[in-house]
């Protein structure tokens, strides 16, 4: 057993970079949330956006694009269980559910020339003077701009939702579609909206995961991700920056196993391995037995304007 | 302007013919995915499904189908009850997982004996590992009010984790020249799940999905816990006026079904897959999420869907091998298949209605 052969430094930069693709879904999974849907394909959108990312990336050579195309493949796909649970009112669970295994088949069959393949890196950037810093500065200022995305994109959902008209009708129709609809919102488009921006968010984190994280395709490559995205937002009760905290906890879970597993701790390796989802239960049974749960009170209720 | 008004109650003529529109829905569509990747279309719909009952190997195909029907019927049954009360159970793939290896285990332990006990000592064990796997999620539910969508499916990982380890550890077969895998069950008379009538593909477990149906038959229809179990879904807080304790319904639905896939997980190890390894497992526990749904949550309909999707099953290997069709194809074509499900379902619970307002 050799603990000192964890740098600390690498550890919070490693952290940092195994949470963004959680954090990226979960932020966009809390949106659609947010408006009253529950949307259980976080997983197939996920690996479909891993798999056009990383084809477009090898492709054209350009990670940029990469991510763009995963966003809206993602985002198009999302709408497939948007039309059908806003407008031909199918059951949420379900359909999330096949969404999930349309995206693990749909990518699969995409990927497979894709096998093997290395993907071109995403190139970091250094912040100026403050990446100079010693080390803070290769901790928290030299990462690919995903990083710096993905924190910004929190700050954007938290502010939005407080203080914006837009995030305020977002949350009416969450806590009351009935009550929203009689005000004049447009409910099933409002839901749409955030719908197709929790795609493209389970879109660019998949992309992430592929393009920087992992840097090849293999099949199934999520392994759960998606899921775990579902119960951050679970844990975070419903709040942007909670968000945040659960996601870099579970990066810092599947971070710190991999570096015991490579210290040779006294742990059985199966134990490690399977200590990111073990722990995510775990959570969710702390969230649960509080009690406060926070859930906006219309999630997953089926909307139907006359009655 | 169309408008959507419900239906007093689902329509019973929609819920019997919206799987058939789904399912030429699925073909249409998937046919045109066929061509755009360059296959014949119309060879890949037939070789899928007609091919693997009226073609040239229909003899050795035929058979399995209800090699591949047996297993997902099994799941899906089990799945169908706690989808009836509201009980998501979406982590029977981790049960299916863990029957196996409970079961397999149990054998195991009695090396080489040739007693008769050892089958049903296996089947019990399998039953119980599904059971005390699906049991987590019930428990966390009851006690705490944990998601047990987001439990269950979390475990698959676990048990999938604890599959790779044991493949390679624990119950590797010692005189397997160090490959990861059991010993087979199939070269040990004691343990195999033998094929009943042969050339049919009728085994233990496809025997044990027969039973399972008219149980579940009996049950919701006929039986007080299947009229709660009913009651909680369709309408929670009159259940709960009526003293129906819900607790009992969580335990149950995901009890019956955590049982349920652990046995399927026992039959297929013994039987079609021989023996515990990293891949045994074919996904079963979430394909049989689409049969439970196809087959409406009925048991009769349990049986056609999942006779369906292991034409699916089977048709797609004979498209892989003659049309270079690829695996993930079939994949795709059968989350297709609950996605149109789920579409046409609108006609089923709401009548489509042509002008103003009411």
């Amino acid at each position: 057993m050799d603990l000192s052969s964890i740098n600390p430094v690498l550890l919070i930069a490693s952290i940092m970079l195994s949470a963004t693709p959680i954090l990226l879904a979960a932020i966009g999974e809390m949106v659609v949330e947010k408006s009253g849907v529950l949307n259980l394909g976080v997983e197939g959108m996920m690996i479909t956006g891993a798999v056009v990312g990383f084809a477009i990336a090898v492709n054209t050579g350009s990670p940029g694009l990469g991510f763009v195309a995963a966003a809206m493949a993602s985002a198009v796909l999302s709408l497939s269980f948007g039309i059908l649970t806003q407008v031909l009112l199918a059951n949420q669970v379900a359909t999330g559910l096949g969404l999930t295994l349309v995206g693990l088949g749909l990518s699969a069959l995409i990927g497979t020339p894709y096998v093997g393949l290395k993907s071109p890196s995403v190139p970091k950037v250094e912040i100026p003077l403050l990446s100079d810093i010693p080390v803070l500065g290769p901790m928290l200022f030299s990462h690919d701009l995903m990083v710096y995305f993905s924190l910004f994109l929190v700050a954007a959902v938290w502010a939005v939702l407080k203080f914006t008209r837009i995030g305020l009708i977002l949350r009416a129709v969450g806590e009351s579609h009935d009550a929203a609809h009689a005000l004049g919102y447009k409910v099933v488009r409002v839901r749409m909206a955030a719908i197709f921006f929790g795609g493209a968010c389970a879109g660019l984190g998949g992309a992430y995961l592929g393009l920087a994280r992992v840097l090849q395709w293999t099949e199934g490559m999520t392994a759960g991700a998606g899921w775990i995205a579902l119960a951050i937002v679970v844990f975070a009760s419903w709040r942007p920056w909670r968000v945040l905290i659960g996601a870099y906890l579970f990066g810092g879970v599947s971070v710190l196993q991999l570096n015991l597993q490579a210290a040779d701790v006294a742990v059985p390796v199966a134990l490690l391995s399977m200590s990111p989802y073990l722990i995510t239960i775990l959570v969710l049974i702390i969230i649960s037995a509080r009690g406060a749960h926070g859930a906006p009170a219309s999630l997953g209720r089926i909307f139907h304007a006359s009655g | 302007m169309i408008r959507l008004e419900r239906r007093p109650s689902p329509s019973a003529l929609w819920t019997a013919i919206t799987p058939l529109i789904a399912v030429l829905l699925t073909m249409l569509v998937g046919g045109t995915m066929f061509a755009v990747l360059g296959k014949p279309p119309v060879q890949a719909i037939a070789a899928i499904f007609w091919d693997p009952i009226f073609g040239d190997f229909a003899f050795y195909y035929r058979g399995q189908l209800l090699v591949k029907a047996g297993p997902l019927i099994l799941i899906a049954i089990g799945l169908s009850i706690g989808f009836r009360a509201g009980i998501w159970n979406i982590g029977a793939e981790g049960q299916y997982i863990m029957g196996a290896i409970c079961g397999a285990a149990a054998g195991l332990a009695m090396y080489p004996s040739e007693s008769v006990l050892i089958f049903p000592l296996m089947i019990l064990c399998g039953a119980l590992g599904g059971l005390a796997w699906a049991m987590v999620p019930a428990i966390l539910k009851v006690r705490f009010g944990t998601n047990e969508i987001l439990v269950s499916l979390m475990l698959v990982y676990v048990a999938e984790t604890i599959l790779a380890s044991v493949s390679s550890g624990l119950l590797r077969n010692p005189e397997g020249m160090g490959f990861p895998g059991s010993r087979n069950f199939q070269q040990w008379d004691a343990a195999h799940n033998t094929e009943l009538i042969a050339g049919t593909g009728m085994h233990w477990g496809v025997a044990a999905s027969f039973i399972a149906v008219i149980f579940a038959y009996v049950m919701l229809s006929r039986h007080i816990q299947g009229f709660n179990i009913r009651l909680a879904g369709a309408a929670p807080r009159a259940a709960a006026l009526a003293g129906v304790s819900w607790s009992r319904v969580i335990l149950l639905c995901l009890g019956f079904s955590g049982a349920l896939a652990g046995l399927a997980g026992l039959f297929e190890v013994t039987g079609p897959a021989g023996q515990i390894s990293i891949d045994f497992n074919s996904g079963y526990g979430f394909t049989a999420i689409i049969v439970a749904f196809l087959g409406r949550l009925n048991p009769f309909g349990i049986v056609l869907a999942g006779l369906l999707m292991a034409l699916t099953y089977v048709g797609g290997e004979i498209a892989q091998l003659n049309l270079q069709l690829p695996g993930a194809a079939i994949q795709l074509f059968q989350g297709m298949l609950l996605f149109f499900l789920l579409a046409t379902d609108v006609f089923t619970n709401y009548r489509f209605r042509v002008g103003g307002a009411a």
